[in-house]
């Protein structure tokens, strides 16, 4: 290893003691998977080794190896953004003909229990909100709780997953009516 | 133009939820809101949407009070012991 002041070094032997768990995290967030994240953080690691020779010293190595942590994230989602379509989508609007836009009648919202307002703090209600959320398409999912969950910026979502902002904004369109949907099925009008 | 201004229920929804995240603009803002008064179906989701954004910011203000995530030391040997392999090679 060359020790120059001015330029960041790598040293591939303290890689794990010392940012294992910041990429795990990093990653966790992102995926709500830990096996996943596991093996994301695999890839990372392996990856910047083979590719250790390219590091120009320009960032630390943890931005470094962020960044291809990054890259990893954005080829699982593709990967399951491919594997599963839109055909699971129940969707909630007529999407073609003369009431293209208009909701289909049987997915109309029904009016809730008076007592939907009270029980918010609740637990059991936090797990049927977790068997909702499971129950969406990975991809919907994955954006919804970055969005709404984690609380990211839109801006870095789009970045991370390389969508655009219209793009990122139909997908939770998507995400809440059905969400809303499977809350009033299982919680509101149960 | 005035066409352009009335817009469908599924586009209404989509701007009710952008504004649930406080992100729509002021011209969404004013379509959606035309919209609401002549729908009732969508006057009643935008209700609800209110309700579920305060559940959601339950489970999200949940969320950041759970305490970092690590690997476990096992996972972590064995990770280390895979990456000496890839090293030798």
């Amino acid at each position: 290893m060359n020790q120059k002041d001015s330029k960041h070094t790598l040293d591939p032997n303290k890689w794990i003691d010392t940012y294992a768990d910041y990429l795990f995290n990093y990653a966790v967030v992102r995926v709500n998977n830990n096996d996943i994240a596991k093996d994301l953080v695999q890839e990372t690691f392996f990856a910047g080794l083979k590719s250790a020779k390219n590091f120009e010293g320009k960032s630390t190595e943890r931005t470094w190896l962020v960044s291809i942590l990054k890259r990893k994230i954005i080829d699982y989602y593709r990967k399951i953004n491919s594997k599963k379509g839109q055909a699971e989508v129940r969707m909630n609007f007529y999407d073609n003909g003369d009431n293209e836009g208009n909701w289909i009648e049987e997915r109309v919202p029904q009016s809730w229990n008076n007592e939907a307002e009270k029980t918010i703090e609740n637990n059991e209600l936090k797990s049927q909100i977790d068997d909702c959320i499971e129950a969406l398409p990975e991809k919907y999912a994955m954006v919804f709780r970055m969005k709404t969950i984690q609380e990211f910026e839109t801006e870095e979502i789009c970045k991370e997953l390389d969508i655009t902002p219209s793009n990122l904004w139909v997908i939770i369109h998507r995400a809440r009516t059905q969400l809303r949907n499977c809350m009033e099925k299982n919680w509101f009008n149960k | 133009m005035f066409k352009k201004f009335n817009i469908t229920c599924d586009e209404a929804t989509t701007i009710c939820d952008k504004s649930q995240y406080g992100e729509a603009s002021f011209y969404e803002k004013l379509q959606l809101n035309w919209h609401l008064l002549i729908c009732k179906v969508c006057a009643l989701y935008s209700k609800q949407n209110r309700t579920m954004t305060k559940v959601f910011k339950m489970k999200a203000s949940d969320c950041s009070k759970e305490e970092t995530k690590c690997l476990s030391n096992s996972d972590k040997e064995a990770l280390k012991e895979q990456f000496k392999q890839l090293q030798q090679q």
